[in-house]
C-alpha cells in the first residue's frame, strides 16, 4: 500500500498528488511513468511522473479526472492509501546535445511537460515553452513553466487568458522568423502533437513526442500498448511501454493510435457513469 | 492380481456447462479413486518415471503411501523436490514426461501419476491446516527476480536449506504465468496464492510492485547485500505476424488477452478492467498458450471460437488433453490455413463513425505441408489463390513471445544471445558471478515445469557458489 502525502486541486478536473513510494522516488526521471491500481480488482492505469523527492522519498502524480478509475483516485485524501504503485517505467527522455529546447504542452499534458522543461532548464539549455488550454479555468502550473523557461507562451482555445489560438500558432511564428530549436518535444492530446510534428516538418526540427496509449502491465508483456512507427518506409511496431513513452514524432502513425485509444470508449463512459452514481449516492 | 488396463477417468465437469464458466474442468479424484489408481503402480526396479520429471519426484515413492492411504506422507515426499505440486499436478504435461516412461505403458495405459499428484497436494492443502515449518536461517540472502514457477521452486528450494529469500515481482500479485497467464478453469488462483502461502511460511519473502532493471537493478541488489540472484522474469514481448490490420481494435496477443481475464479479472460481472467479449473469435496459433486463450473466449461468452493453425493436427504443439477439452467445449479448429490479413471497418463518408477502425473480418489462405524442415516438421506451403475471409470481430495472436528486454538492457555483463535469451551454463550461471537464470528469459516460451526444473538446478547452484564462497 502506498501512502498520499500530500493532495492539491489544481483546477476543477485536475488533481495533483504526491505518493509515498520510496524506490520509484530514488530513481524516476523526467518522461519516465509509474503504472496504479487505486484498489484490489482496480484498473491498472499509467501515469507519467510529474517529479520527484528523493529525499522525501515521495512521486508526484498530476491526473485529469477523465473516467472512472481517476474519478476513484480522485475521491482519496490525504493520509489514505492507493493499492499498488508500479515504477519508474519507460525511458527517461533524452537530454544529450540539446541546447535550445521548444517544449510544447497540452491541457494536463503539461503536467508531464513541465518536469522534462525544468530538467532542461537544470542542464542549462535554452528553454522555450508552449502551454496550451481550453480556458483560463483549466490553466495549471503557470509559474513553474515560468521559472524554467527562457520565453513562454500561454494559450487559450478561447482566448480568456493568455493569447487566443492553439500551440501550433506561436510555434509557426517562431519557426517562421527562424528560430531554431534543436529539438520540440510535444505532450498532450495526440491530434496536438500530430499537429506540433507537421507545424515543424517543413524546417526538419526534430520532434519528440510523448506517447500515453493503453496498458495493462507496463513492464513488456502484455503488448496492448503497441504502436506503428514508419521507419525508412517500412512499419515498425513498437511498444510504449519498454521502447517509449518517447518516440520520433515524424514515425509516429498518429490515426492508428487515436483510433486504438478509443478502443473501449463505451466501457469507459459506462464505468464511469455508474462510478460517478456511487459516489453520488453514498 | 490382474492390473487394470486403463487409468482411472478424472471426473470432469461436462463440456456444455463448462464452456460457460470459469471454474475448474477437471474435478479431482476421491479417496478411493486416488487409492485404486496408485495399487496400477507396479513399484518397479528401475523407476523411469523418475528420471522423466524435470525436479525428480520420486513418484513411486509417494505413489507406495497413497497406496496405504497416507496421503499426508505421500506429500511429504512430493514436496521434497516439487515447491507447487498442486500446480504440477494441474499443468505438467506428464505425458511427454513421467507418465510416457511408466513400466505399465509398455502394455497398459501408463499410471495417472498427474492425477494422483494433484490428489495428494489438494488433500493436504484442504486436510492439513498447520504451517510448514520455517527452517533455520543460514545468514545468506538471496533474491530472486519474478515469482512465475522458475522463480518460487528457486525460492522454494534454497528456503529450505536455510536461506534468506526475497522475491521481487513486477506485477500486484505473485505468481508470474500462473496468474496472469493460465486460466482460472485450468488452474485456480486460489491454489496459486496457498503454493504461495506455503512458501512465506518456509520464510519467503515477496515483494511486488518492484520491476527489476527499472525499480531497482541487479547491481544494486548485490549493494543491498544479496549475494546472489535468479532472474526468472519470464517470456517477454508477445510476437505479431507483421500481416496489415494487426493494430485494429479487436486485436490481440495472447498475453493481453489473457491478463484481462486473468490478472485483471475482466472474466467477473462487473469488470474494472474491459475485454472484448461475445462474438466470433479466431485464435492464431496452435499452442497450449492458444488453447487457453480459446476457451477463455468461449467462457466470456463468444458465440463462436476458431482456432486458425497453418499446420494440421498432428503438429499442434498444444497438449492433447488441452485440444480434446477444446474440441468438446466447441472450439472450431481451422486447420492447415494461414491469416495474411485482418480486415477493420472503415466508413468512407464518415472519419467519426464509431465502428472504424474494429476488426469485420480475418483473410486466411489454405495451406497445405511440404517438405519436413530443419526440426523434422513439415513445412506448410500456400496453396495458391485458396484465400478466403473469416467472419470475425475479434483476433488473439498467440505466436509466441521474444524476451524483455528490461534487465539485459541494465545488467551490464549479462550475456544474451541473439533472440534476446538469457545465456546460462548447464548450472544455470549467466556470464555475471553469482547471477543465475532459468525458464522462459532463457529457453523462450516453454513449459511451467521446465521452468521448474531450471529453478531446481539454479537453486542447487547457488546452494553450492554460496556454501563454498
Amino acid at each position: 500500500m502506498y501512502r498520499i502525502v500530500t493532495k492539491k486541486e489544481l483546477n476543477p478536473t485536475v488533481t495533483q498528488m504526491e505518493i509515498e513510494a520510496p524506490l520509484v522516488a530514488n530513481k524516476a526521471k523526467p518522461g519516465q511513468f509509474i503504472i496504479l491500481r487505486v484498489d484490489e480488482n482496480g484498473e491498472r492505469i499509467p501515469l507519467t511522473i510529474a517529479g520527484a523527492d528523493k529525499n522525501n522519498g515521495t512521486v508526484k502524480i498530476i491526473f485529469q479526472i477523465v473516467g472512472s478509475t481517476t474519478e476513484k483516485l480522485n475521491h482519496k485524501n490525504e493520509g489514505e492509501f492507493i493499492q499498488d504503485f508500479l515504477g519508474p517505467l519507460g525511458v527517461a527522455t533524452h537530454t544529450d546535445g540539446i541546447k535550445r529546447v521548444c517544449i510544447v504542452g497540452g491541457g494536463v499534458g503539461c503536467a508531464i511537460a513541465m518536469p522534462i522543461a525544468h530538467e532542461f532548464h537544470k542542464l542549462g539549455a535554452d528553454v522555450t515553452s508552449i502551454v496550451g488550454f481550453r480556458n483560463k479555468d483549466l490553466v495549471i502550473l503557470e509559474d513553474e513553466f515560468k521559472a524554467c523557461s527562457t520565453t513562454m507562451h500561454l494559450m487559450t482555445d478561447d482566448g480568456s487568458y493568455g493569447r487566443h489560438g492553439n500551440v501550433c500558432v506561436p510555434l509557426n511564428e517562431m519557426l517562421e522568423s527562424g528560430e531554431k530549436f534543436d529539438m520540440i518535444i510535444t505532450i498532450g492530446p495526440l491530434i496536438m502533437m500530430k499537429f506540433v510534428v507537421e507545424a515543424a516538418r517543413p524546417y526538419n526540427v526534430p520532434v519528440t513526442v510523448s506517447m500515453n496509449p493503453i496498458m495493462i502491465d507496463g513492464t513488456g508483456m502484455c503488448g496492448g500498448c503497441r504502436l506503428t512507427l514508419n521507419q525508412d518506409g517500412k512499419k515498425v511496431t513498437k511498444f510504449a511501454c519498454v521502447d517509449g513513452p518517447d518516440f520520433n514524432g515524424y514515425e509516429v502513425d498518429f490515426d492508428e493510435a487515436m483510433s486504438r485509444g478509443r478502443m473501449y470508449v463505451d466501457f469507459e463512459r459506462h464505468a464511469y457513469e455508474e462510478t460517478c452514481n456511487l459516489f453520488r449516492n453514498a | 492380481m490382474a492390473i487394470i488396463p486403463k487409468k482411472h477417468e478424472m471426473p470432469n465437469q461436462a463440456p456444455e456447462v463448462r464452456a460457460h464458466n470459469f471454474d475448474e474442468v477437471a474435478l479431482g479424484y476421491t479417496e478411493e479413486t486416488a487409492i485404486a489408481e496408485a495399487n496400477r503402480c507396479i513399484n518397479c526396479k528401475n523407476k523411469p518415471c523418475v528420471g522423466g520429471c524435470p525436479v525428480n519426484i520420486r513418484i513411486p515413492e509417494f505413489i507406495a503411501k497413497v497406496k496405504v492411504g497416507d496421503f499426508e506422507g505421500a506429500y511429504q515426499i512430493i514436496t521434497f523436490s516439487s515447491s507447487l505440486p498442486a500446480v504440477c499436478g494441474r499443468v505438467c504435461p506428464q505425458e511427454t514426461q513421467c507418465e510416457c516412461n511408466c513400466t505399465l505403458g509398455n502394455k497398459f495405459e501408463p499410471v495417472a501419476i498427474g492425477r494422483l499428484e494433484r490428489f495428494v497436494a489438494d488433500w493436504h492443502n484442504k486436510n492439513v491446516k498447520e504451517a510448514a515449518e520455517k527452517p533455520d536461517d543460514n545468514g545468506h540472502k538471496v533474491a530472486i527476480v519474478g515469482s512465475g514457477p522458475s522463480g518460487l521452486t528457486c525460492a522454494g528450494d534454497l528456503a529450505k536449506k536455510g536461506y534468506d529469500v526475497t522475491v521481487f515481482e513486477a506485477l500486484h500479485t505473485a505468481g508470474g504465468v500462473l496468474v496472469y497467464g493460465i486460466p482460472e478453469f485450468r488452474l485456480p488462483k486460489a491454489i496459486v496464492a496457498k503454493e504461495v502461502d506455503t512458501l512465506k511460511e518456509l520464510g519467503v519473502k515477496v515483494e511486488t510492485n518492484v520491476v527489476i532493471g527499472k525499480t531497482l537493478t541487479i547491481d544494486e541488489l548485490f549493494e543491498m547485500g544479496y549475494e546472489a540472484v535468479f532472474v526468472g522474469s519470464g517470456a517477454g514481448l508477445p510476437n505479431f505476424m507483421g500481416i496489415p490490420g494487426e493494430s485494429l481494435k479487436g486485436v490481440y496477443s495472447a498475453n493481453e488477452f489473457l491478463t484481462r481475464s486473468n490478472l485483471m479479472k475482466s472474466y467477473l460481472e462487473a469488470p474494472e478492467t474491459p475485454i472484448m467479449k461475445g462474438g466470433k473469435v479466431a485464435v492464431v496459433g496452435g499452442g497450449n498458450v492458444a488453447m487457453d486463450a480459446a476457451r477463455t473466449a468461449l467462457r466470456l461468452g463468444a458465440e463462436k471460437v476458431y482456432i486458425v493453425y497453418r499446420r494440421s493436427m498432428d503438429e499442434l504443439p498444444a497438449r492433447k488433453e488441452e485440444v480434446e477439452h477444446a474440441e468438446e467445449e466447441g472450439i472450431d479448429f481451422k486447420l492447415l490455413c494461414n491469416p495474411v490479413e485482418i480486415l477493420g471497418y472503415e466508413n468512407p463518408d464518415d472519419n467519426r463513425d464509431p465502428r472504424n477502425g474494429f476488426v469485420t473480418g480475418m483473410k486466411c489462405i489454405r495451406m497445405e505441408l511440404g517438405e519436413p524442415d530443419e526440426k523434422g516438421r513439415r513445412r506448410p506451403v500456400p496453396v495458391e489463390n485458396s484465400d478466403f475471409v473469416l467472419d470475425v470481430d475479434t483476433v488473439i495472436m498467440s505466436i509466441g513471445t521474444s524476451p524483455n528486454p528490461l534487465i539485459k538492457s541494465t545488467t551490464e555483463g549479462l550475456e544474451v544471445n541473439r533472440w534476446g535469451g538469457i545465456v546460462v551454463n548447464e548450472d544455470g550461471l549467466t556470464s555475471r558471478e553469482g547471477v543465475y537464470a532459468g525458464g522462459d528469459a532463457v529457453t523462450g516460451a516453454a513449459t511451467v515445469i521446465s521452468a521448474m526444473g531450471a529453478g531446481k538446478v539454479a537453486a542447487n547452484a547457488i546452494d553450492e557458489y554460496l556454501s563454498n564462497k
